[in-house]
């Protein structure tokens, strides 16, 4: 091996997923945490595993990190055993915890300064706080950074040692937008630079902007998956709202082919949704239709937009629920 | 919780991260640290981490120098025969190498396993052993200081240690198996028992130590029973071996250095056993 050239970059086929997780179980005590669940996630790409709170994401990440035993089932990092090769795999995946992990009392700067000095080839600690927009907190005891400060101080813990895969639990969690814009570019660049992403979220937008692949998870399992694209073609609606109830029955019946209108309760507004069986149907003439009728009946459609689903339409379709409950 | 909760709210706006990452800064290029750069970093930031610590300062640092000093000076404790810094400074040399490797190796290790920082650094190529390591150094880098200072105030105050090579030895090794004693004994306590648990049972027992152990007079003022009972006390070995060197200059007994044995014994293997990282 040359000198100077990363040293285990290479070892283990490039083929190999990032994570490769097959009938995944686990049981805290009486609870199954985790039942059955399976995914893989692509070298080089960003992994989103999305569910609500308490669905089993973190369990299944910490499993993956080697935190945690599985009680069943198998999962690959990189190709090998988070436990059993837990010593070659540590230089190479980037870890940031959901929260917490660093003393209190330790300044920023010279805690990633501690994390640069256990890998071999790491990120000028300075340079990196200073693209986190850290520099002025440098000095700054941990617990006195606000939120968000701590998030990316954590984020940037997990990058400092140039990993080839980074695990990212709830990254934005709490986060205000402008914090959470920075955590995104931050994978954004990641993802850019070769390294395979696996964060959990619950917030849908962030799987949508971030994810090249998403796994939506409810009750320890995989309830569907795939690109934000194919999870959310296969419908298109008309919706808007208006000032006072309008008949459904009267405008299903103005529709061409066989539209139906529901009402979403959206907190005592009149919230609706004109769908089709074929997304395709949902073209200009039917936008018209919608239009012509409420013409016809004297309503005024409200925020009118056609809109193709979202994954928390998906969330919603495949488990009866809501995603953020 | 949101960037303007905090004080430095101001500085969250003009230092904004900048839009565009370069990429190439995260060109995958992962290794591991040599062990002995991972391990110096470590025990670095365990001993500033400690030394800043104001509690813990108190602890180590503030109350054994009052005790020594006021004790000293002030003549209201029965200490036994001769000069009074010469009865008092192995007790509280003793005393302050419990508060290090003790009380404050146990409450520091207990916050740090409640906030995750144990388990974040299981995720760093820093082993456990490695981590024990640092953590062993800055226990003695501490203590060192500690020694140093207490013995420079003691001079001052007219301390004239009896100082043989043979009992130089001997205190190093009592100093060191004293060490390791406590030590396992607050990473018994730490990883085994919640942090607030720790911290309220830490100081009970720093307190406790103090009064029973001899620190401040030798235990044989008390009555027969109570002290053959905390002679077994590793605090009561430690402060008696080293008195038996710098004050009367004799060797210490074996017994205190096997009950200094015992102890690592007992409580390194049930650590070992019982220690929970989370």
């Amino acid at each position: 091996m040359k000198r100077g050239a990363p040293a285990h970059v290479n070892s283990g086929p490039m083929d190999t997923p990032a994570v490769e997780v097959v009938d995944l179980v686990k049981r805290y005590g009486a609870t199954t945490a985790v039942t059955g669940l399976s995914f893989t996630a692509r070298r080089g790409a960003v992994t989103a595993l999305l569910g609500p709170n308490g669905a089993g994401k973190t369990s299944t990440i910490e499993i993956c990190e080697g935190f945690r035993h599985a009680d069943g089932g198998k999962v690959r990092v990189l190709g090998l055993d988070p436990v059993a090769d837990a010593t070659e795999l540590k230089p190479r995946v980037g870890v940031m915890p959901q929260s917490g992990g660093v003393p209190t009392g330790a300044r920023a700067a010279e805690w990633l300064r501690l994390m640069a000095s256990f890998h071999a080839r790491p990120i000028d600690p300075a340079l990196l706080l200073e693209r986190l927009g850290l520099t002025s907190v440098s000095g700054t005891p941990f617990r006195r950074l606000s939120g968000g400060q701590q998030q990316r101080l954590s984020l940037a813990c997990a990058v400092i040692g140039r990993p080839e895969l980074v695990f990212l639990d709830e990254p934005t969690a709490g986060l205000d937008p402008q914090a959470r814009m920075a955590t995104w570019d931050l994978v954004a660049a990641l993802r850019e630079a070769g390294v395979a992403v696996i964060l959990t979220t619950h917030y849908m937008e962030e799987a949508e902007r971030l994810a090249d692949h998403v796994v939506i998870i409810d009750r320890g399992a995989v309830v569907t998956e795939g690109t934000p694209a194919e999870l959310t073609q296969g419908r298109r609606e008309v919706r808007f709202s208006t000032a006072a109830p309008l008949d459904a029955v009267a405008l299903e019946a103005a529709l061409p082919t066989g539209g139906r209108v529901s009402a979403t309760d959206s907190g005592g507004r009149n919230e609706y949704s004109v769908a089709t069986d074929d997304p395709d149907d949902v073209g200009p003439e039917f936008l018209a239709a919608v239009t012509a009728w409420c013409a016809s009946t004297g309503v005024l459609a409200e925020d009118l937009r056609v809109r193709r689903r979202t994954l928390e339409d998906v969330f919603l379709e495949t488990t009866g629920r809501e995603l953020r409950d | 919780m949101t960037e303007h909760t905090s004080g430095t709210a101001a500085s969250a706006v003009t230092d904004a991260p900048k839009p565009a990452l370069d990429a190439s800064l995260f060109t995958p290029a992962p290794g591991a640290a040599p062990m002995w750069r991972m391990v110096a970093a470590q025990a670095g930031m365990e001993l500033r981490v400690m030394l800043r610590h104001g509690e813990q300062f108190l602890l180590t640092m503030v109350i054994p120098v009052l005790l020594l000093v006021g004790f000293s000076l002030v003549d209201v404790l029965d200490v036994g025969e001769g000069a009074r810094v010469d009865a008092l400074t192995p007790g509280v040399l003793a005393l302050a190498v419990m508060s290090t490797s003790f009380t404050g190796l146990a409450i520091g290790t207990g916050f740090e396993r409640r906030y995750g920082v144990l388990k974040r650094l299981g995720a760093t190529p820093l082993s456990r052993f490695g981590l024990l390591a640092a953590k062993t150094l800055a226990v003695l880098g501490v203590q060192a200081i500690q020694i140093t200072v207490l013995c420079v105030v003691a001079l001052f105050l007219g301390w004239s240690p009896s100082l043989e090579p043979a009992g130089v030895l001997a205190v190093l090794a009592l100093l060191l198996l004293a060490t390791a004693a406590f030590s396992s004994l607050a990473l018994l306590m730490a990883g085994t028992l919640r942090a607030e648990a720790t911290l309220a049972g830490a100081n009970l027992v720093y307190v406790l130590m103090l009064g029973l152990g001899g620190v401040l007079f030798p235990t044989s003022s008390f009555p027969e029973p109570v002290e053959q009972a905390v002679s077994v006390l590793p605090i009561t070995a430690l402060g008696s071996g080293l008195r038996a060197v710098l004050t009367d200059g004799s060797l210490p007994g074996l017994g205190a250095f096997a009950v200094l044995a015992v102890w690592t014994a007992v409580a390194g293997f049930l650590a070992s056993r019982l220690f929970r990282w989370e």
